[in-house]
């Protein structure tokens, strides 16, 4: 049985290269199945996202390796040729190992990043998987969940806005229901606010030097359009500020806000502030239950977030490596499998004959015994042989064993007796 | 033989102390070998506090060092039960040294044998369990408001390293803090009521005022935390406070025969 993997990823190929094979969950679906529906021996999964197109093809006897060539090359059409050289060809372990590190998002932009193994999930589930790809993917999968639990690869965010929201759970406890206040409305506050509202918090208010612009944006996220002037009043039920005002100068300063903010009695307030210049003042920041990140900040947060990734990126390998070699062991075990089918196939022929020789020579209850204690004798004599094949596989001249059932038995190549 | 028990008590919460700073580095088995560590010496101690109440008679921690013993139980029972979770790891290492210290000089002081038994009779027992028990519960609750005021500070310093090492929100750990005094104060009213069914008008001394002052320390600074908006940093340091009074009222009322 042969694994193979053709792709393009991030890695080798430019944006420009990528989109010409790019295909939404759906589409790979419907290729994986076309393509395996044109051998009966192939099992096939397409993986496509945003920073790569990988076609899985597993196949026993077929050329597994030209088939997942042929469709990444098709799915290029007239750039074929251009995608080509660029395209990465790999085969048995290095495919299940590329493929567990894809998994456990050590193969992505970001590492870590969480999104990846949803998508493996997807398409594997939409893909023509058979017995091979299926324990692969399984394996996988499984890689990647125990990359992410036991390792903080993916756990720190990376980018301004997820450090936001992120910097906010740790003031919170839960963004459900919580009040978020935008002021200005640019659209570097409208990602940061869909960030907050994606976990939970809700848009209250759109603070703005132009009403008109303010309730644009307000609309969007059903809140309300608040003039400059009623900041302080609109803070009252805050629970984050995020601002990014065009303005020269500081917006939200201590003068303006200090007594509303005295008022709520150290309720925590977090400013978020992604204005150039500033939009708040960093003495806010000593009043109780104030907290002001400016975007030196979270860029700061965040660049230690990726060297944190980085730094847990180097144990989510070890794991990966250690279920790469689970799998190795796997599919080394699967060559002496034929063999022991032979061989207990032979076992069974010769029980069954045996068994027919005294056929009507005993009663009823009689022979049921001699069936089941000639049965159990079998299974014995065979188990530890069998055990030991499997763990003789994994060794380089493993498959010598096998051979030597062959011969000893008089066992054909492959299913014969 | 079951004065034994101690080794594995404090070798576990060693152990667990231990882990528990290499997690600093961050999640993963360290955070899990320390919550083990804690659970294997918590059973090798309650082990122990059994063993010692079936084999003496009366009350089997009524010396300082037995006293030490129980109380040092009562903090790691808190602990496992609102602290023992990843998120809270910090706590543990706050914790695990603190209760490790207090069980060796509970054993340095005799208070971990079998034969040590000042019983007073029932009522005043059950007063030394709840006071000890109401103590434990505010020892924890000032370890959660400590670990409050260094997130705090994280969050003011603007920490870039903030996320890699995460704790339990700032709302968690205010809300945690002020529920774990709160359990204080009833076992701490408990053991006042009982311990006034056995008073004279003459028996009250310094001790005790001290006793009642903490009680209207906490009551005061829970109502506040209730009625206004005595949360956050201010509650955080009412609670060290408390601990401070707690330190003095402790060697005075327990600690002292």
């Amino acid at each position: 049985m042969k694994l193979a993997l053709a792709g393009v990823s991030h890695h080798t190929a430019p944006v420009e290269l990528r989109e010409r094979v790019a295909i939404d969950a759906e589409a790979a679906g419907a290729l994986a199945r076309d393509l395996a529906s044109s051998d009966e021996s192939y099992e096939v999964v397409v993986l496509s996202t945003c920073n790569r197109t990988e076609v899985y093809v597993a196949s026993r006897g077929g050329d597994a390796a030209g088939a997942a060539e042929g469709a990444l090359l098709t799915l290029a059409g007239d750039h074929a040729d251009t995608l080509a050289p660029v395209a990465y060809r790999l085969a048995d372990e290095s495919a299940a190992l590329h493929l567990f590190r894809v998994a456990a998002g050590l193969d992505s932009l970001i590492p870590g990043e969480g999104e990846i193994l949803g998508q493996v999930r997807d398409a594997f589930e939409g893909g023509a998987a058979g017995p091979l790809l299926d324990r692969t993917f399984r394996m996988a999968l499984h890689a990647g969940r125990r990359a992410r639990l036991e390792t903080a690869v993916g756990e720190s965010p990376a980018s301004v806005p997820a450090a936001a929201a992120a910097l906010a759970q740790q003031v919170f406890d839960g963004l459900d229901g919580r009040c978020v206040v935008l002021v200005g409305a640019g659209r570097t506050s409208e990602v940061t606010a869909r960030n907050l509202r994606s976990r939970g918090a809700t848009v209250s208010a759109v603070v703005n030097r132009t009403v008109d612009r303010a309730e644009r944006l307000a609309a969007s996220f059903g809140a309300r359009a608040v003039p400059l002037d009623d900041v302080a009043a609109a803070l009252a039920s805050a629970d984050v500020v995020v601002s990014s005002t065009s303005a020269p100068g500081f917006v939200l300063t201590a003068d303006v806000l200090a007594a509303a903010l005295r008022a709520r009695r150290g309720r925590p307030l977090l400013f978020v502030d992604l204005a150039v210049p500033r939009d708040v003042e960093p003495a806010l920041a000593a009043i109780d239950g104030c907290f002001v990140y400016d975007v030196d900040d979270l860029e700061a947060v965040v660049a230690a977030s990726l060297e944190g990734r980085r730094a847990e990126a180097v144990q989510a390998e070890r794991i990966v490596a250690a279920e790469a070699d689970r799998f190795r062991g796997w599919q080394a075990s699967l060559a002496v499998v034929p063999a022991i089918a032979s061989l207990r196939a032979l076992a069974e022929q010769i029980r069954s004959s045996e068994l027919a020789r005294v056929e009507g020579k005993l009663p009823e209850n009689e022979r049921a015994v001699v069936d089941t204690v000639t049965a159990q004798i079998v299974n014995k004599l065979l188990h530890l042989p069998t055990v030991r094949m499997k763990e003789a596989a994994v060794s380089p001249d493993g498959l010598v064993y096998a051979d030597v059932v062959r011969h000893l038995f008089g066992l054909a190549e492959d299913d014969g007796t | 033989m079951a004065e034994l028990l101690v080794w594995p008590a404090l070798l576990a919460y060693g152990e667990a102390a231990v882990a528990y700073a290499g997690g600093l580095r961050g999640p993963g088995r360290y955070g899990r070998l320390g919550i083990w560590g804690v659970r294997i010496g918590w059973l090798a101690q309650t082990a122990l506090l059994v063993a010692q109440l079936a084999t003496t008679e009366g009350f089997p921690w009524g010396t300082w060092a037995g006293a030490l013993n129980l109380f040092s139980w009562l903090v790691v029972t808190g602990y496992l039960l609102w602290g023992s979770n990843p998120r809270y790891r910090l706590l543990g290492l706050g914790v695990m040294p603190v209760a490790a210290v207090l069980l060796t000089l509970a054993w340095a002081g005799g208070g971990t044998g079998v034969d040590a038994s000042v019983g007073a009779g029932w009522a005043l027992d059950l007063h030394v369990g709840l006071m000890l028990a109401a103590f434990a519960s505010f020892t924890v609750a000032a370890a959660v408001a400590g670990l409050y005021l260094f997130e705090e500070r994280r969050l003011k310093r603007r920490d870039a390293r903030l996320l890699r090492l995460r704790l339990p929100s700032l709302e968690a750990l205010d809300r945690l803090a002020a529920r774990v005094a709160l359990v204080g104060l009833g076992l701490l009213s408990a053991g006042i009521v009982v311990g006034l069914t056995r008073l004279d008008a003459a028996d009250v001394d310094l001790a005790m005022t001290i006793t009642l002052g903490v009680w209207v320390l906490y009551a005061v600074t829970l109502l506040l935390r209730w009625e206004t908006a005595l949360q956050g940093r201010r509650l955080a340091w009412s609670l060290l406070a408390g601990l401070a009074l707690v330190s003095v009222v402790l060697p005075l009322t327990h600690f002292a025969s």
